[in-house]
């Protein structure tokens, strides 16, 4: 089914957030906004929810914190106690505070790395893969509100046309998507 | 919403829209290279390929060849290690640390900042590598299942957990680094024309589109990363610091030693950033963005920690004095008054007495006295490590075996070659990489530009608290 898709651009941050305030009080769904930088306050606008990578980064460091652990205390506990200097080395809670620098920097090894690469297959992110921003623009100045006719089927495209008309956008382009 | 007092300096000066800085910024890249930047490169490949050179022959020779002994065993290159990871501390500092303080002044030195961290590491991990003598084993340092028992790495040593803090503080720059560099590269390639660099920014975008959850996300990813580098940054010069402080050799033996290293290796990073930034800016045409401002409230970072590595050497002359320790006492003794005074010396002016002069506003507001007080601190700095090695250790308990340690050719070759490779890498990330974050920038035009700033407020006000958001764009 081909779908109608309607990119408003303009030319200022502020003008794009008013005007989305403007239109989704009148009940339009904004899809996707397209912005070279980020535009603070426009999420809870056009409805986008806050992201949980931050959980997931708690999840990852925990996950570091584990291993180094468990490692630490196979190799120095277990598999070939060391015996430096008579020190006890019974247990690893003997010996935890030599233990203490690796596992932080494992604990954030583990948590920069592990919620870099969930932030890279989230946003979908990867080398090589095309860019879908609709016009090259919008990475330099200018901003872009996109609306799925499907997403506002309660509108003709006259009427939603009109509804963006009022926004002071600087262009307003369409396209056909399968 | 938020609007700076009038009376504080805006950070991005003249008449500029969002299109003026990707122009601004994108200039350099897509212009042809300067000729000075064709010399600059060959001098410092030239210079880097020699030390190569050198340490080729060192490897295959032995490291007999430079000129430590058997008294005197770490000499230049922990030196040169310990100068170049406190060089590679600002980069991570500015962009993590001043991210949590929300300082927005930093957006015009981070992207240099941790390029030069980056590289910096690099050049600081050369060292130890090579220091190993049979580099080829350098593996054994990670814990890997053996075929000598099941015998593993020793967990109990500071220099294991320098393994783990440096490594794991280079790989965690690159990956905060190159988050920030990857919309920057989408505005490269939505703009370059010809095919190859399109191409490659590109790739190195990885098809970033800017949406509105991209940059949700993105704020995100950089507010966690700066989290966790700011321990991070913290950890690593303090465990470098623990390489001497936990051994029992008087002079190392003191636990001063990690807030002195830390604070000592933030104040050379701002020194070496000034030193690339003020010659950057010109070169660059960037003096709109790096000015006066930039470069006071880096002066004054400088003069901070200056002060504190200053109380440092204070107080471990005290207590080598104070504790009644004669093997402490005499440790400094020797320092300052034995055959390597001169190092001790030029320590004690460059460090202490130099960044003291800061307190003078038109001085630290000179670019030119800042260009130089930053090449003294760096100086400064080297004779800080060389003074605490090889002062602390060419005397040691048996006066039979007392030493000078004496630079071959090579430790001059090696040490003077990483700082060509350093340039090497830094003029192709001025030539071929965007050396302020542009997205970041535009999100504080609107708050700290000139032009903007002390307009009347022509929006309406928005009512949303703005969290987890360093920046705001009124």
């Amino acid at each position: 089914m081909a779908e109608k898709i309607i990119y408003a651009m303009y030319d200022d941050d502020d003008v794009l957030k008013d005007g989305a305030k403007k239109l989704v009080a009148k009940g339009v769904k904004v899809s996707e906004v397209f912005s070279p930088f980020p535009i603070h306050g426009i999420d809870p606008i056009i409805g986008v929810q806050n992201t949980r990578l931050g959980i997931m980064a708690f999840l990852y460091a925990i996950t570091g914190t584990m291993l180094a652990t468990i490692a630490m205390r196979y190799f120095m506990i277990s598999d070939w106690p060391m015996n430096i200097g008579g020190k006890p080395n019974n247990t690893y809670l003997d010996n935890i505070l030599a233990f203490i620098p690796v596992t932080f920097e494992f604990t954030v090894l583990c948590a920069a790395h592990g919620m870099a690469l969930t932030y890279f297959l989230r946003n979908k992110i990867l080398p090589g893969l095309p860019a879908s921003n609709p016009d090259p623009r919008t990475t330099d100045d200018r901003f872009v509100m996109e609306f799925r006719m499907s997403e506002n089927s309660n509108f003709t495209e006259e009427e939603l046309t009109s509804l963006i008309q009022t926004t002071g956008y600087v262009e307003l382009d369409q396209k056909e998507v399968k | 919403m938020h609007k700076e007092a009038a009376i504080r300096e805006p950070l991005i000066l003249g008449h500029k829209t969002y299109a003026d800085i990707t122009a601004d910024v994108c200039k350099p890249i897509e212009d042809k290279a300067p000729k000075m930047w064709y010399v600059l490169f060959s001098i410092a490949l030239i210079i880097g390929l020699y030390g190569v050179g050198c340490i080729a022959y060192l490897i295959g020779t032995g490291i007999g060849v430079w000129g430590l002994n058997k008294t005197i065993g770490w000499a230049w290159d922990i030196t040169n290690f310990v100068w170049w990871v406190g060089i590679g501390h600002a980069g991570t500092l500015i962009s993590a640390v001043l991210l949590l303080f929300r300082q927005k002044w930093r957006m015009a030195i981070n992207r240099s900042a941790e390029a030069m961290t980056i590289f910096a590491v690099f050049m600081a991990g050369i060292f130890p590598m090579i220091h190993m003598g049979r580099i080829w084993l350098a593996y054994w340092v990670v814990p890997l299942p053996n075929q000598f028992g099941s015998l593993w790495v020793n967990f109990n040593s500071p220099l294991l957990w320098d393994v783990f803090a440096i490594s794991t503080y280079l790989s965690v720059s690159v990956v905060f680094w190159y988050i920030g560099l990857i919309p920057d590269f989408a505005t490269l390639r939505d703009r370059v024309k010809r095919p190859i660099p399109k191409k490659m920014y590109s790739i190195l975008s990885f098809g970033w589109s800017g949406r509105a959850k991209n940059w949700n996300r993105f704020e995100m990813v950089s507010l966690i990363l700066a989290g966790l580098a700011t321990p991070l940054v913290f950890s690593v010069h303090s465990i470098v610091s623990f390489d001497f402080a936990t051994s029992v050799i008087p002079g190392w033996h003191t636990t001063i030693f990690p807030p002195y290293f830390v604070a000592g290796a933030v104040f050379s990073g701002f020194a070496m950033v000034q030193t690339l930034m003020l010659v950057m800016r010109k070169a660059m045409r960037l003096e709109a963005y790096i000015h006066t401002r930039h470069v006071e409230y880096m002066n004054i970072v400088i003069m901070v920690t200056g002060s504190i590595v200053g109380t440092a050497y204070i107080t471990e002359l005290f207590i080598s004095w104070y504790s009644g320790v004669e093997y402490e006492a005499y440790a400094f003794i020797n320092r300052f008054s034995g055959p390597y005074w001169w190092a001790y010396w030029s320590m004690m002016t460059c460090n202490v007495i130099s960044p003291q002069l800061m307190w003078i506003r038109p001085l630290r507001r000179s670019l030119l006295f800042t260009f130089i007080i930053s090449i003294v601190v760096n100086i400064g700095m080297w004779f800080e490590r060389y003074v605490i090695i090889v002062s602390s250790i060419h005397r040691d308990y048996l006066p039979s075996s007392w030493s000078m340690h004496y630079p071959s050719h090579i430790d001059l070759g090696v040490y003077v070659g990483t700082i060509g490779l350093f340039f090497v890498f830094f003029l192709l990330f001025a030539r071929f990489f965007p050396v302020l974050p542009i997205a970041e920038l535009k999100t504080i035009l609107k708050s700290s530009g000139e032009s903007y700033k002390n307009a009347p407020d022509t929006h309406g006000h928005d009512g949303h608290a703005d969290d987890n958001h360093n920046t705001n764009n009124h």
